[in-house]
């Protein structure tokens, strides 16, 4: 049973605002005891046992969504049984939330989404939006009845591109998320990050640098729909028919990209490229661009 | 830092994590005499998350260490505080006897992924650097095959 949609007029003028839910929505589905599984996300590993939402789960990207061996996503079997841990069932209602402005969380959407889970929301803003409102954060770890998930195949190819589905795109419409000085080859990964991954610098010719952060307000929320189509099609130029690919470091800036074009903005084709810098930029003999925009 | 080694590697991985948020929690928070000059501090650039570290030398070659790393980092703060309580206060001849790969003997990599280790390897690399910089003349053990019983 799908939970309710959060009609907080702010999320009407999307193209899917059943894909968001704002805090207060969260605050009171939980008070009402509404039958729905919340995870919490994290680019640091720790946070959630730091203090999280109370009753969410933990769902980390490398430990749970990533193949132990491979680059690669977990396989069908794996993801059932990682979902079935949480207590989510194929027609469960999942919000999903973490740290920084909810890139983690947009990429576990964005996985889920690989493996055709119909109801997975974002909470607006991410954790630091909660705790910002002095919601409640224990560090209880709920008790959790298992559920039964399906085995269900991922499908990639409607939003995962792989690096020869980019070169195959080219010249097509690719928007680089990435800061500044990693578009322009002077950094090889985020300023203040170990600077790894990579043995060239630059981006994908042809690429439009829209850094992620533009999406979101100060406040980590997302930026209001003429705002983000002020950016992404006035600025950009770009068409919700175009095909367009996108891509960062790794794939986890991309998916929050991915996220406001697909679910806010209604862009039919979207696909992340995980792969992303990390692949293309060790890739031989695959063009690359330096400089800025 | 053999000992504490020893804990996590007793543990269970999601018990580890609880043992890395305790030190977490414990980490000493950094003395006025830094916090009023952040300039003295040296910034640990391979952590996914600002941390700052100091190290000082008393006059019995023992070692004291201050870090400074948000709450919302609570990964890094963990890292921190394990080197806080396994090297802290130690003669700096053992600090620098600690092999460069100490990190991976806590059983970490298994509970965080190796990816994240990468933090506090780097932050006993600097660690070690600034000892031998204040101890001059006291140089590090080249072997380190004869030094891993320590650990």
């Amino acid at each position: 049973m799908a939970a309710p949609t959060d009609d907080n007029p702010a999320f009407q003028h999307f193209a899917h605002p059943e894909r968001l839910v704002s805090t207060q929505w969260l605050a009171d589905a939980l008070d009402r005891g509404e039958d729905l599984v919340v995870l919490e996300s994290d680019e640091d590993v720790l946070l959630y046992e730091a203090g999280h939402i109370p009753g969410a789960r933990k769902l980390d990207w490398h430990l749970d969504l990533n193949d132990p061996v491979a680059r690669d996503f977990v396989d069908g079997e794996h993801f059932a049984q990682v979902m079935g841990e949480r207590g989510v069932g194929r027609d469960t209602t999942v919000v999903i939330y973490g740290d920084k402005s909810n890139w983690w969380a947009a990429y576990a959407l964005w996985v889920m989404t690989l493996f055709g889970h119909e109801d997975v929301r974002l909470l607006d803003g991410g954790r630091a939006a909660w705790a910002g409102e002095d919601r409640p954060m224990t560090r209880d770890v709920p008790a959790v009845t298992p559920a039964q998930y399906p085995v269900v195949r991922r499908e990639d190819p409607p939003i995962r591109a792989y690096r020869d589905d980019v070169l195959a795109h080219l010249p097509g419409p690719l928007v680089d998320v990435r800061s500044p000085g990693e578009y322009s080859g002077e950094l090889l990964s985020m300023p203040d990050y170990p600077q790894e991954g990579a043995m060239r610098g630059g981006h994908i010719p042809g690429a439009r640098s829209v850094p992620w952060a533009r999406a979101a307000a100060e406040d980590g929320r997302f930026r209001g729909r003429a705002e983000l189509e002020a950016i992404y099609q006035g600025e950009q130029g770009l068409a919700p028919s175009d095909d367009v690919v996108v891509y960062c470091r790794i794939g986890e800036r991309s998916a929050h990209t991915w996220f406001v074009l697909t679910h806010l903005l209604g862009f039919g084709s979207v696909r992340n490229y995980d792969g992303s810098w990390t692949e293309w930029g060790n890739s031989v003999r695959v063009p690359i661009e330096t400089g800025t925009p | 830092m053999a000992e504490l080694a020893d804990d996590f590697e007793a543990l269970e991985p999601k018990d580890r994590l609880q043992l890395l948020l305790e030190l977490s929690d414990e980490l000493p928070a950094l003395p006025q005499r830094y916090a009023d000059e952040p300039g003295r501090l040296e910034q640990v650039h391979e952590c996914q998350s600002p941390l700052f570290l100091a190290v000082e030398v008393d006059d019995e070659e023992r070692v004291h260490l201050f870090f400074q790393a948000p709450p919302e980092a609570p990964t890094t703060r963990g890292f921190a505080g394990i080197l806080h309580t396994g090297l802290d206060g130690q003669p700096a001849r053992a600090v620098l006897e600690v092999p460069d790969d100490a990190a991976w003997r806590f059983g970490l990599a298994e509970a965080v992924s190796p990816l994240r280790m990468r933090g506090m390897l780097a932050m006993l690399s600097r660690i070690k650097r600034q000892v031998r910089e204040r101890t001059s003349g006291t140089s590090a053990p080249d072997h380190d095959a004869e030094v891993r019983e320590h650990l």
